[in-house]
């Protein structure tokens, strides 16, 4: 499949984490850090986008990685390691919530029809962004604050596939949903957020791409 | 074959994933070609995709590494892998801190530290990503409130850091920091 190709990770890479995974299997525990460590960041950023809090992403990405050390002898070569560690930590962010699952409000969008379709505001246009504005805080937090206030179906699809780079196929593997489905959240979730940052994007936030000293805002 | 602007909405999530035939391919671009509305839409979209999946939007909390670290030693069955672990960390204590000193007696013009106030730091993973600025003197965690001129950050090892001069954050990195 031409997408995964794309997606597949280095073959030395790959080899040398089958190699540690093996040596981990056979009692070399200590260096399950090693294994996981180029996933850390996107272990938290899955958790964090199922339950929007800090601490208990932070705390839901140790426990699944714990869970995936004690469980590494079930890992089977057939599916990417990252995706294996992707899966767990969102049944254990989704546990977590089932648990604690009093005061989650989801906003008003989460409960429309998804198949419906979506009308996309006329706003002018939106030019190309420079990826820069992204080292002003500002901007990340902007960005953050619009992904944080979708839906959760449509955040947990987003992340996997637009931030964390997994394929449509394994983003419907570790959400337990239809490939058909993924499609449909994303397009929804690209449609809000173009929405919802499109008015900042097309005026203040570009003006300033750069700082003359002694205006930073920090 | 013509088309109208909700079908191109329907698929423009496809179209920048190339997941469209060539036919609704060629019919999706005559569209945008006479189109300003859906143009905008696209580019937005597009815009999206590619903000979102920058490195940059994935950020941890401070500290994280290392207590995710202390947390897999603290629950790791066997008291001797434990103890290998810290054999590890200490040993990587002191390839960081040789490496450092070895640079100090061989490069005698270069400069010990780029801040003479500066404190060292001990412990630190040698692989993890700090950030630096060309004119600053200390290194920071991505996301630090006080990193100096970020227009010239870049993201290197720790080791590296180290290796060029820059010293410890005394606000993000207060937990490596030597204990006086």
């Amino acid at each position: 499949m031409p997408e995964e190709a794309i997606l597949r990770e280095d073959p030395t890479e790959e080899s040398r984490e089958g190699m540690l995974i093996r040596r981990i299997q056979n009692g070399e525990h200590e260096l399950f850090y090693e294994l996981i460590r180029p996933y850390e960041r996107r272990v938290f950023a899955a958790a964090f986008a199922i339950l929007r809090n800090e601490a208990d992403a932070e705390d839901t990405a140790q426990e699944a990685l714990l869970k995936a050390f004690k469980h590494l002898r079930q890992f089977r070569a057939e599916s990417r390691f990252s995706t294996w560690l992707i899966q767990i930590t969102v049944n254990e962010a989704r546990m977590r919530r089932r648990k604690e699952h009093a005061a989650i409000v989801e906003p008003i969008d989460d409960h429309q029809d998804e198949e419906g379709n979506y009308t996309p505001r006329d706003f002018a246009d939106w030019r190309e962004v420079p990826l820069e504005t992204l080292e002003r805080k500002e901007v990340r937090q902007k960005l953050a604050e619009a992904l944080a206030s979708l839906g959760e179906k449509y955040r947990e699809v987003f992340v996997l596939r637009d931030m964390q780079h997994l394929s449509i196929e394994e983003t419907a593997k570790a959400l337990g949903i239809s490939s058909a489905s993924v499609k449909t959240r994303l397009l929804r979730a690209r449609l809000m957020l173009r929405d919802l940052l499109a008015p900042g994007f097309g005026g203040s936030w570009t003006s300033k791409v750069s700082y003359a000293k002694g205006t930073k805002p920090w | 074959m013509v088309i109208g602007c909700e079908e191109v909405w329907r698929e423009i999530s496809n179209y920048l994933e190339d997941d469209v035939n060539p036919r609704l391919s060629a019919a999706l671009e005559e569209h945008f070609r006479g189109c300003q509305r859906c143009t905008a839409v696209l580019e937005g979209t597009r815009n999206v995709v590619q903000l979102y999946g920058d490195e940059r939007m994935v950020e941890v909390p401070l500290g994280f590494s290392y207590r995710l670290q202390r947390r897999l030693e603290g629950d790791m069955p066997g008291s001797r892998r434990r103890f290998l672990g810290w054999i590890v960390a200490a040993a990587a204590a002191v390839l960081v801190a040789g490496s450092f000193e070895m640079l100090r007696s061989s490069v005698s013009s270069h400069p010990r530290l780029r801040s003479e106030h500066a404190r060292q730091a001990t412990s630190i993973p040698p692989n993890m990503p700090v950030v630096v600025s060309a004119q600053g003197k200390v290194f920071h965690a991505p996301g630090c409130t006080f990193i100096h001129d970020p227009a010239t950050a870049r993201t290197i090892p720790v080791r590296e850091a180290i290796q060029a001069g820059y010293t410890p954050c005394v606000r993000c990195m207060k937990e490596y920091l030597h204990q006086a």
